[in-house]
């Protein structure tokens, strides 16, 4: 932690976070240069780069910026707003397993997108994927409510939210003819392909709305982190910023889903690598974004490439790699005692 | 004592009538004299082959499945001595799905028999990760610890297990009616099947009533009580595995019902497991066999399947148990 000066606005600045963080996003750009250079048809990358600089024939034109580029860019997106809203959620709870997946946002989400897709049209799946995560939090913030907010009371209140709402899901893909059951089902596993630039202005707003005030309350993490009591002491309105916060995380995934689906494990595992690379106690919020944002880029390039010319969708793969972690993680949180 | 055993009798009246409820209502009603010449003077009439063909088999499915899952639930709450403990919340209801996807999808077997064993299986496999996971450290066990360890590896499995069926469509259009948990899909000769794999479950669940009332005084006490502690773990976790594995291959993954039950005959019959376990082993199908005629009425001329109502109707209960102000051990 160095204090840094210009003139009379000072700050406090976590250089290894900020290493971290840059070497993180310098990582996710040459992974994001590469998976522009691949695919069905190999453009190299210089061509590439002519092409987005403007000045590449119609045809190529078509193929990286309309169709790679979008997808690239939505995966740094929703991975960078999972992994922030994964911390935020890990830090309030003070649970290193507390995800936004795990606490009914991304079930919400599933049940009005299978809504939109068997009985809407697909068109609206953003809007409605919004409405419904929010809605599954609201209840299950009100539902664990009970003078005041326990990260635990919210995790299992949510594990019961979250099995009524799949019922239902599951029941709407058993109504739905077999192929939109399908896409439904590539749909809530993530999936960022044929993403278009509505996606990348959808989360691409979100960010430059929410990052602000995501970092502008990691102060307040911080002081609850305390406890509230301390909390309470130190700076006052408690609820009201804990409010805030999970406002703010809930928002980060929602959109995050709209534009890409429930990519699994993103927010639980990010934050958690921030943590141990960073050497803090708490996972430093712009680490976690920009791990997430790696994470998602390089499992959206092994999903696309290794049963090529079949794509899988990028949710399996971080499922794939973020499992064995999550595993060893709860090991190592219930050992040293902070499991729950 | 007198009284529990007068009770028990009575939920046992009180299954029959679901039993005949269930065999009755539906599309089509029918009467009990109906019914009772369908099972007894079988004449090949249209209303006698309904009976006989559909709505005694799914009868007997909810009786073998609820009667299993109650059970479970039970003894998963006294070998964990946590009141939040259900084969679908600590994740073997995903394991078995996971592997039962695994045999439909992989490996083509489409008979219970066949699958059975998979699912099995995959739940032996998630109980154990799961406990393993959940018990590491400080207070061993706890609720909320497994609880987790539950839901994080059924999101785990469940992801493993979409990508088996976004590979495969005629997997997706099989399994996407067996995950919701419907009574419907097993045929008679399945449902035969089953039965031993039940009875054996049922068998080795109701020899631990005793332990499991030694367990509830702690491990320490019920070891100097003279308590095999870790031989009746196993036995508990083996009934359990059978028990969820069987139920979950009949009838889908059916959630919450081992979790609301226990907790409803613990409520009536106190402490005591040597009578919580019967009670829950009676009470369960009551309701499962319930949920699915409600199931029959409310969506007509379709059907909700019964996985649907049970989580809806467990799903609250679920959230009363963890908003309680001590979410005590049992």
């Amino acid at each position: 932690m160095r204090t840094l000066r210009v003139g009379p606005v000072s700050t406090r600045v976590d250089v290894a976070s900020v290493v971290c963080s840059l070497v993180a996003w310098l990582l996710t750009l040459a992974v994001g240069a590469l998976s522009l250079t691949l695919g069905d048809y190999r453009i190299p990358l210089p061509l590439v780069l002519e092409t987005l600089s403007g000045h590449g024939t119609l045809i190529l034109n078509d193929i990286v910026v309309n169709g790679r580029l979008p997808r690239v860019l939505v995966g740094i997106g929703v991975g960078t707003a999972f992994a922030v809203s994964g911390a935020i959620f890990q830090r309030l709870a003070r649970n290193p397993l507390v995800s936004p997946d795990l606490i009914g946002v991304n079930a919400g989400a599933a049940l009005a997108a299978v809504l939109m897709i068997t009985v809407l049209g697909s068109g609206w799946i953003p809007a409605g994927a919004l409405l419904g995560s929010l809605l599954s939090a609201i209840v299950v913030y009100l539902l664990a409510y009970r003078d005041g907010i326990s990260g635990y009371r919210l995790v299992l209140v949510g594990i019961g939210v979250t099995a009524i709402i799949s019922s239902v899901t599951a029941y709407l893909l058993t109504l739905a003819d077999i192929y939109a059951a399908k896409s439904a089902v590539q749909w809530l596993a993530g999936s960022l392909a044929g993403r278009t630039w509505t996606h990348v202005v959808l989360i691409g707003a979100a960010l430059v709305v929410l990052l602000p005030a995501a970092l502008a309350g990691a102060r307040q993490l911080r002081l609850l982190e305390l406890g509230d009591d301390l909390a309470r002491t130190l700076a006052g309105r408690v609820e009201l910023s804990r409010g805030l916060l999970i406002l703010v995380g809930v928002a980060l995934a929602a959109l995050a889903t709209a534009a890409a689906g429930p990519i699994a494990f993103v927010a639980l595992v990010a934050p958690q690598l921030a943590r141990r690379l960073v050497a803090e106690r708490v996972a430093g919020l712009l680490a976690a974004g920009a791990l997430g944002a790696l994470l998602v880029v390089v499992s959206d390039l092994v999903a696309r490439e290794i049963f090529a010319p079949t794509q899988l969708p990028v949710g399996i793969v971080t499922a794939f790699l973020g499992a064995p972690y999550l595993l060893i993680l709860m090991a190592r949180a219930n050992r040293i005692g902070r499991g729950g | 004592m007198r009284l529990r055993a007068a009770g028990l009798l009575l939920c046992v009246a009180v299954l029959a009538v679901s039993v005949l409820l269930s065999l009755s209502i539906g599309n089509q009603h029918f009467g009990a004299h109906d019914v009772y010449l369908a099972l007894a003077d079988f004449s090949g009439s249209d209303n006698d082959r309904v009976i006989r063909y559909l709505r005694v088999p799914r009868t007997a499915a909810g009786l073998l499945a609820g009667a299993a899952l109650g059970l479970a639930g039970a003894l998963m709450q006294g070998v964990t001595r946590n009141p939040l403990a259900d084969p679908g919340i600590l994740g073997v209801n995903a394991g078995a799905a996971l592997a039962v996807v695994g045999a439909i999808g992989v490996l083509g077997v489409h008979s219970l028999t066949g699958y059975v064993w998979f699912a099995m299986g995959g739940a032996l496999v998630a109980t154990v990760v799961v406990y393993l996971v959940g018990a590491i450290g400080r207070g061993g066990a706890t609720p909320v610890k497994l609880a987790l360890a539950g839901a994080a590896i059924s999101a785990l499995l469940g992801s493993v297990t979409s990508a088996i069926t976004l590979l495969d469509l005629s997997t997706l259009n099989e399994f996407r009616f067996w995950v919701v948990g419907s009574l419907t899909l097993a045929t008679g000769p399945v449902i035969g099947q089953a039965v031993p794999f039940i009875a054996v479950g049922i068998v080795l669940a109701l020899v631990l009533g005793r332990s499991l009332n030694q367990l509830a005084l702690g491990d320490e006490l019920a070891r100097s009580l003279g308590t095999r502690v870790m031989l009746v773990r196993v036995m508990a976790g083996l009934a359990v595995v059978v028990l969820a594995g069987t139920a979950t291959a009949i009838a889908g993954p059916i959630g919450f019902l081992g979790l609301a039950v226990p907790h409803v005959a613990r409520t009536l019959v106190g402490a005591d497991y040597r009578w919580i376990l019967p009670w829950s082993m009676v009470l369960a199908p009551v309701v499962l066999l319930l949920a699915d005629v409600v199931g029959r009425l409310v969506a007509r001329p379709s059907e909700l399947q019964v996985g649907i109502i049970t989580a809806v109707i467990g799903a609250p209960v679920f959230i009363a148990l963890v908003r309680r102000r001590r979410m005590a051990a049992l």
